[in-house]
């Protein structure tokens, strides 16, 4: 047997014994230390005949990373061993709380508006605003109901002076006079807004939310209407089928005008909207009376289209069971906690409406 | 607009269900808002069982009995009738009840010291039978089962309640709804009777309308009936007024109010006898006063417009009458009124007195001008046929012809509007059956207009007759195009919702309050805006439009805390109102947190939330919303309603002159002043108008990216400067020496006391230097470092501590 098998086996059979660091530490010395054996097994290297030198260089190197790769292996266990003990101190317990969440939350009139935002924003539609402050103006005579018109006395309007000229707008339907003072047809814009009526019950806030639409264009008939709500209607409640009802009605505003009645039916207590043989009225709509026009300066007869007005905090109320419209203006933070939407739930088209 | 279906049938031949007429009506926009019986004072008479029959502890004669009404609790009475006993089945009537034959009405009474809710009733009572021997016996094998139900059938018909909106006052008479009805095939509109009364001798009381300016008669329409016999209205009339829920007052009256909601033709009767010599209808003078049926007195002003006789005012026209000359049961000759009143004049009186009835919202909306002479017609009719008398011609005075409107119609305006077509002849049927005298010009029809029909004065109003009648459910859907014109939403709507759920995820609860608030609260935090008034605010307490989202946050936060909340992080995002023209307003984020950070936590300390919670969640707020919060600037000035040592205003840039934002904690006399009982009140607000045209597209402004991987050194500093200096200025001083190599700086300690003079405070500061172009040695750092320190030494005054 070489000298070099010697070694190598004398050493695996140290390094197999259980060793702690210091002893293969040594060992490591012994090997490859200065005076280490496979040391100087190198430096003997020289000395050999050149034709057996090839061999033994070869020979030594693959013992040598035999053992290198022993020892290196023996340090390695050991190192995984001491951690490991030491883990079994370092154990807490992982069922106490975490550290404080704090969770905020979004107005479900403000999800709502986005949602409605989301849903008119895949067929064109643009978002507009308009004071709350209004002036009679806007609020009534530019939208075909002067003065002395009983439709007046069908929203109880908060006025800020004894003249009756400022007000707070008592429907979002002075932004579609503002919009097209301001612009030249086509339009097909939405409203989100406040909206003011001096009417306070269970069902009736002084404050409450709206959005308007108005699509004025070349073409658009009462056809294009009620597709744009059938659309509307099924998006927003996110159901495949919708029963959708159109009633004569009256606003001064529009002509024809129209009351707009969903299908629904209760299902244990619960509003289900879509099918079922109640009706349950929730917007009003109509062509755009020419006189309105006219007021903006649009021209009746070459430009026409249709305008509706939607309660969004019924809207939210219905689609989320709601029971207490006074509710959402009340700020108990239990409500909020409970009614409110995780700030990163965005409504979008491709996310979906709602989770 | 009330009525029954039997009423609608005096005017409407059809064959069609009850409920298919229902149907149809909110069909053609005449809302059926209810359709019920009519609740009756004989509802109150029950099926009851005597439970236990106890003889009264003071009156031998009495019984007191506890009654099985069918409700949750039986209800004790005290009965006088012999034949009261354990498990009979009678008839109870509850308090509140009137009895039929004496109409008595009952009421919660002590019967010799013991309590009676109610009584058992005999059949006299019940004007059953003759039998007042007791109280009545109810056969058990018929009403075992009955107890609790009422014992009268409602024999009422059920009445239909229409919401008609005010375009459509020709649908405040059931005629009116019945044509409709007719027109949209629900049957045949009946013929009105062509019997004439026969009438004889002239009115002899002289009825004159003066040419006053605008004077609110244009007809005036009367006849007199001599010898009448007022009194109680018979059965089928009172009946009809019942059903509609009003009150029979007597004959003359209830006719004249059955003649208005059949035909919606307002009649005014007058006691002839207490009229001073003639009729003047004319203009008020200011001043002028008299006494309205409603038992108020009115004081006039100029130009309303009145019907007055010798003596003075009578009534106002068209809105309501006076005792002066009101009938009674003891009248025995009547002038009776059918005239026309112009809805501006009727509108603007009763909007200056604040009277509302039945007449002023009639010709408020309209009264069709050629229904006087019908009117006085069935009116006079029906009073001669109860009354008796003998009728006058009928006289009528006018000062303006009734102009019938006309309206060339293009029928393809029709398809153009609603999308649909329909036949030429199925247009003008519908127009006709509609009152419309129709004239057919190649594709235009020349229509006239109905005078019942105020509110159709150009073609479009024709559309919406058609397609009414028509049908709404004909109109086909079309999907929507989708098309854009703009983007959905401009930049600073995208920056609202933004910053909207930008502050809630930072733990705070969206609210939205009103935009009202209470001007007392309000006060607290208006600083100088304008204090705007509501005029008619819904209550006191929210009489002024707000000049800050704090006062409703405070209120509602004090309420929060009340209920046992303490870490309340509330905000809203909303107008405030700077004055009270449109536009005068901006859109605030508001934010408040109270309480503590970390309470009750097992392994954080708590600490009371401060003005550095508030101000943190201010610039991750702006930051999140991409300003460089290098670029931010910070200044000590704040609203008064801030802790003034502890609050602050940001700014986008160092020169701009408007703060974006403020941050504090609240003052702490507003605090106690409002009682809101907390440890710690912290607030911020984002001013979203001068957030403005401060940002690129996203695209626009990532600049190139830029990083060095040359090593990076740290160095600590410590510098002891004046207290008032403040650390936004020392490390601006820092970094503005070479910006090339200072990358960032950061304040890790703040020191005052001992070994630091008193005005004296220290700031420890680790600043980290690295260069882009090369690794720096020790030699180029020792440099900087000396340029850091003297120049933090000479520009502030600072001293590096050792």
């Amino acid at each position: 047997m070489s000298d070099i098998k010697k070694i190598k086996n004398e050493f695996l059979h140290k390094l197999n014994a259980d060793l702690n660091i210091e002893s293969i530490n040594q060992i490591k010395s012994e090997l490859f230390g200065k005076k280490g054996k496979i040391s100087n097994s190198f430096k003997n290297l020289g000395s050999l005949p050149t034709e057996e030198r090839k061999k033994f260089a070869s020979d030594l190197n693959f013992v040598k990373d035999e053992l290198q790769e022993k020892i290196n292996k023996k340090i390695q266990e050991l190192e995984i061993k001491e951690i490991n003990s030491k883990l079994e101190n370092e154990k807490v317990d992982v069922t106490l709380p975490e550290r404080n969440i704090v969770q905020g939350k979004i107005h479900p009139v403000s999800q709502v508006i986005d949602e409605i935002s989301c849903i008119f924003s895949e067929i064109g539609f643009s978002v507009e605003e308009g004071p709350d402050v209004e002036n009679e103006h806007y609020n009534f005579t530019a939208l075909n109901t002067p003065d002395n018109h009983p439709a007046r006395d069908m929203h109880d309007t908060f006025y800020l002076n004894d003249k009756k000229e400022l007000l707070l707008r008592t429907h979002t339907s002075p932004v579609q006079v503002r919009t097209m003072l301001k612009g030249k047809p086509p339009f097909k814009i939405i409203a989100p807004g406040r909206t003011y009526r001096s009417d306070s019950d269970q069902t009736h806030a002084p404050m409450f939310h709206q959005v308007e639409g108005l699509h004025i264009d070349k073409y658009i008939n009462m056809g294009h209407l009620k597709g744009c709500l059938n659309y509307f209607i099924k998006s927003f409640f996110e159901v495949d089928k919708i029963k959708m009802r159109f009633r004569p009605s009256h606003f001064p505003f529009t002509e024809p005008s129209a009351e707009v009645d969903i299908g629904y039916e209760l299902k244990d207590g619960k509003i289900v909207i879509g099918e079922g043989d109640k009706w349950l009225e929730i917007l009003g709509c109509g062509m755009v009376h020419p006189n309105v026009l006219k007021n903006v300066k649009i021209n009746p007869d070459k430009y026409q289209g249709y305008a509706f007005g939607i309660g969004i905090d019924r809207l939210a109320m219905l689609k989320y069971g709601i029971n207490d419209l006074r509710a959402f203006f009340e700020t108990d933070y239990r409500w909020l906690n409970h009614f409110g939407f995780d700030p990163l739930d965005v409504p979008s088209n491709y996310r979906g409406l709602s989770r | 607009m009330k009525f029954t279906i039997g009423w609608l049938k005096e005017h409407l031949d059809t064959k069609l269900k009850d409920n298919q007429i229902i149907e149809k009506l909110t069909d053609v926009g005449l809302e059926v808002e209810s359709y019920e019986k009519v609740s009756s004072d004989l509802d109150n008479f029950k099926v009851a069982k005597i439970i236990n029959a106890e003889q009264h502890p003071n009156a031998d004669k009495l019984k007191v009995c506890d009654v099985d009404i069918g409700e949750q609790n039986t209800v004790k009475v005290v009965c006088g009738a012999t034949n009261a006993k354990k498990d009979l089945l009678t008839v109870y009537a509850g308090p509140g009840s009137v009895i039929p034959k004496n109409n008595m009405k009952l009421t919660v009474s002590k019967i010799r010291g013991v309590t009676s809710y109610g009584m058992l009733c005999s059949e006299s009572e019940l004007n059953l039978s003759d039998e007042s021997d007791g109280i009545t016996e109810l056969k058990s094998n018929k009403y075992y089962d009955k107890v609790g139900k009422n014992f009268f059938k409602n024999n009422t018909e059920k009445v239909i309640d229409l919401s008609i909106t005010p375009n459509r006052p020709d649908c405040l008479g059931v005629r009116g709804v019945a044509r409709d009805l007719a027109a949209a095939g629900v049957g045949k509109l009946k013929n009105v009777s062509n019997i004439k009364i026969k009438n004889s001798g002239p009115q002899k009381i002289k009825v004159s309308i003066t040419k006053d300016k605008n004077q609110g008669c244009t007809i005036f329409g009367s006849c007199l009936i001599k010898d009448v016999t007022n009194k109680e209205s018979p059965k089928w009339l009172k009946d009809k007024i019942i059903s509609l829920g009003q009150k029979p007052i007597s004959a003359i009256v209830d006719i004249t109010n059955y003649v208005m909601l059949d035909l919606n033709r307002p009649l005014h009767a007058y006691d002839s006898d207490k009229i001073d010599k003639e009729i003047i209808v004319r203009n008020s003078e200011k001043g002028e006063t008299f006494e309205a049926l409603d038992k108020k007195e009115y004081k006039l002003d100029n130009d309303m417009c009145v019907i007055s006789d010798k003596s003075g005012v009578l009534g106002l026209g068209g809105i309501i009458g006076g005792t002066r000359s009101g009938t009674e049961f003891n009248t025995k000759n009547i002038l009776l009124e059918s005239a026309y009143f112009l809805p501006r004049s009727i509108r603007k009186t009763s909007k200056l007195l604040n009277i509302d009835t039945d007449a002023k919202f009639r010709f408020e909306r309209g009264i069709d001008p050629q229904s006087i002479e019908i009117g006085l017609d069935k009116a006079a009719q029906l009073i001669t046929k109860i009354c008796g008398g003998k009728v006058s011609k009928f006289d009528v005075q006018s000062i303006r012809n009734v102009k019938k409107n006309k309206i060339n119609f293009k029928i393809s305006l029709f398809e153009k509007i609603v999308g649909f077509k329909i036949k030429d002849k199925e247009v003008i049927k519908i127009l006709i059956d509609l009152g419309f005298e129709v004239s057919k010009k190649k594709s235009e029809l020349q229509l006239t207009i109905p005078t019942w029909r105020p509110d159709i004065t150009q073609p479009i109003d024709i559309v919406e007759e058609i397609v009414r009648i028509k049908g709404f459910n004909n109109i086909e859907i079309l999907e929507p195009q989708k098309n854009k014109i703009k983007d959905t939403l401009n930049k600073q709507q995208k920056l609202f919702h933004f910053l909207q759920r930008s502050v809630a995820s930072k733990g705070y609860f969206e609210t939205v309050t009103w935009s009202f608030t209470d001007s007392k609260l309000n006060n607290l935090f208006k600083e100088n805006y304008k204090e705007i008034k509501i005029v008619n605010p819904i209550s006191s307490d929210l009489d002024v439009l707000r000049n800050s989202i704090f006062p409703n946050l405070a209120f509602y936060l004090k309420k929060n805390l009340d209920r046992g909340f303490k870490d309340i992080s509330l905000f809203e995002i909303g107008p405030i109102f700077k004055d009270s023209k449109p536009g005068e307003q901006l859109t605030l984020i508001g934010g408040i947190k109270s309480g503590k950070i970390s309470r009750l936590n097992w392994n954080e300390e708590n600490r009371s939330v401060d003005v550095f919670d508030a101000k943190k969640d201010t610039i991750q707020t702006l930051v999140e919303a991409g300003y460089d919060r290098h670029n931010l600037f910070i200044r000590e000035k704040s609203p008064s309603y801030y802790h003034p040592g502890k609050s602050g205003s940001v700014y986008l840039d160092k020169d701009d002159i408007d703060p974006v934002a403020y941050f504090g904690e609240i003052h702490p006399n507003i605090i106690k002043k409002l009682d809101i009982k907390t440890e710690a009140l912290v607030g911020f607000e984002i001013y979203l108008d001068y957030l403005k045209d401060s940002k690129l597209k996203l695209k626009d402004s990532k600049s190139k990216f830029q990083f060095s991987d040359y090593q990076k050194s740290d160095r600590d500093f410590a510098f002891v400067v004046d207290k008032k200096f403040k650390a936004q200025d020392l490390i601006e001083i820092i970094s503005s020496i070479d910006q090339s190599l200072i990358k960032s700086v950061k304040i890790f300690d703040v020191y005052e006391g001992e070994n630091i003079p008193k005005d004296k405070k220290s700031i420890a500061l680790n600043v980290t230097i690295q260069s882009s172009e090369k690794t720096l040695e020790e030699s180029d750092l020792e440099k900087i470092n000396k340029l850091i320190i003297s120049t933090v030494e000479i520009k502030s005054g600072a001293k590096i501590r050792s």
